[in-house]
């Protein structure tokens, strides 16, 4: 059994990035996520790395993109209304094609908000975020061990397929603690040869940009981008499923809606009802699959967002409307409690006949 | 890109619409930094690449596409000197203003821009030099009336000369 040390989420996600071989972090202070940069900023100078407290949120992505252009392993952090500032470079990296780690460790909006946790970003991280068609690798952790292992996990897949990655957070889980074990990081190595590291004069220059005025050309760079995504959508989803085998209805959460719903499926099962849960893990590529094979089984669905409904859009999609949602949902910084998630499962249990 | 290769030479060019508008914070906190980096800034009065539009080094009553009646000074300011600003702060290592009118002048902004690369390559830290130049296309004149532009107008507002200079001052020259 491996040792295990107590920390907070936002401290286990900069850990987690060191031993991932992340030596550059570039970062603009804001709540909830302060923590992630004051780890760094203790630990990088002691083991070679470069922190470094950026101007503005504009100035961090805009760094992580000349240190992401050199192949080497860079990330930022934020929360809500700062990523929405880092969006433009966000896009850019897209664009350039530039494997990089974004942490959103979400609040409470639109606009300036709160400070207290929320899923409101989902659409934002999702569906690209900035301007042109592009996604991240987005990843969502339920626990501060998931904080860990996705960190690592979202930098190997960033750079297998040149792609910028996103762990989706929240307050909560920021600045919760749980013990938790950080090994069993694997570095993956993945071809560089794009990468600006100098010529020597002995092969051709690489060129990192996102600027083409042919349309043509650029259609093209669209075109290969996709068939990358195509490759992520088929070979990247992840999702845990609690309770499926005999459930009649389905709760869909991620992040810390799911640790709610879990309370309130046991209570749930305790009354006789067979509930279960699939929480996705990946939040872009959505897992789809298991979502329509439940919808052949359950008769109801009931997602559980910290948001107005945004990811029970992608429910929709992926089950094809095949069975009625419900939804339990909190704003603004509130967390949604068992005895409500518990309530949607007892109405979801009314609706609609099993097969 | 310097702080992930340091062995590596980093330089920008760029424009004023760039660099004294959308960049500034960037280029302040830069400079601010001591970023060991070449900067070679060049200062046309005008966005070039949009089609003309009002740059912040436009001077007072130019007409460009969104100053149709000329900059006025009541409702957009004034124009921006980068190295005057850039000057102030403790960091940056070198900044030359310099134009590119005359043989003379050519000669001069060569030196300074190959000592703001020297400067690099020795580790002292942030160079930029603002290179004063026309932009006949987007001024509406000929090559030669935008040189006389240039001269009349925008040397008298952007003196040429060094600004800063750390290690000449540390050397005693």
């Amino acid at each position: 059994m491996a040792d295990k040390v107590l920390m907070k989420g936002n401290e286990a996600i900069a850990e987690a990035a060191i031993m991932a071989g992340c030596r550059f972090y570039f970062g603009y202070p804001i709540t909830p996520q302060t923590e992630v940069a004051a780890y760094m900023a203790k630990r990088m100078p002691k083991i070679g790395g470069t922190f470094l407290q950026a101007e503005s949120e504009i100035a961090a992505i805009n760094m992580c993109i000349g240190v992401a252009s050199t192949g080497k392993r860079v990330m930022t952090s934020s929360s809500s209304p700062g990523i929405s500032l880092k969006e433009e470079g966000i896009s850019y990296m897209a664009g350039c094609d530039l494997p990089a780690l974004i942490v959103n460790v979400e609040r409470g909006g639109p606009g300036l908000g709160g400070i207290q946790p929320s899923q409101s970003d989902y659409f934002q991280a999702t569906r690209g975020g900035g301007h042109g068609d592009y996604h991240l690798f987005v990843v969502a952790p339920a626990s501060v061990q998931e904080m860990v292992s996705l960190t690592a996990h979202a930098f190997n897949v960033a750079e297998k397929y040149r792609v910028p990655a996103m762990l989706l957070a929240d307050g909560t889980l920021g600045q919760m603690m749980e013990p938790v074990s950080i090994e069993g990081i694997t570095v993956e190595d993945h071809d560089k040869s794009w990468a600006l590291t100098g010529t020597d004069c002995k092969r051709k220059h690489n060129i990192i940009n996102s600027l083409s005025l042919l349309p043509e050309e650029l259609e093209q760079w669209n075109l290969e981008r996709y068939k990358r995504y195509e490759k992520i959508e088929a070979e990247e989803p992840m999702w845990e499923e609690y309770m499926m085998d005999d459930a009649d209805v389905c709760v869909v959460a991620f992040g810390i809606a799911s640790r709610v719903s879990r309370n309130a499926i046991k209570a749930a099962r305790a009354q006789g009802i067979k509930v279960g849960m699939i929480r996705p893990i990946t939040l872009w590529p959505f897992p789809k699959k298991p979502l329509l094979a439940a919808a052949d089984k359950v008769k109801s669905f009931v997602t559980v967002e910290l948001n107005m409904g945004q990811m029970v859009e992608d429910v929709e999609l992926a089950t094809r409307c095949k069975r009625p949602i419900l939804m339990a949902n909190r704003v603004g910084g509130c967390i949604p409690t068992p005895e409500q998630v518990l309530a949607q499962i007892v109405e979801a249990n009314k609706l609609g006949g099993a097969q | 890109m310097k702080r992930s290769d340091p062995s590596k030479i980093v330089f920008t060019y760029q424009g004023d619409g760039d660099l004294a508008s959308i960049g500034t914070a960037e280029t302040v906190h830069s400079a601010a930094r001591n970023e060991n980096i070449t900067i070679i800034f060049i200062n046309n009065a005008i966005y070039g690449m949009t089609g003309g539009q009002m740059a912040p080094t436009s001077l007072p009553g130019q007409v460009t596409q969104t100053s149709p009646y000329g900059r006025d000074v009541n409702t957009v300011g004034y124009p921006v000197r980068i190295c005057e600003m850039l000057s102030q702060l403790e960091g940056p290592s070198y900044l030359e203003r310099v134009a590119v009118n005359n043989v003379k002048n050519v000669k001069a902004a060569k030196k300074a821009i190959k000592k703001a690369f020297q400067n690099q390559v020795e580790g002292k830290g942030f160079s930029l030099i603002e290179v004063v130049s026309t932009c006949p296309t987007n001024w509406g004149k000929t090559p030669e009336k935008a040189m006389e532009w240039l001269e009349e107008n925008m040397l008298p507002y952007y003196p040429l000369g060094v600004y800063k200079d750390k290690y000449a001052d540390k050397e005693g020259k």
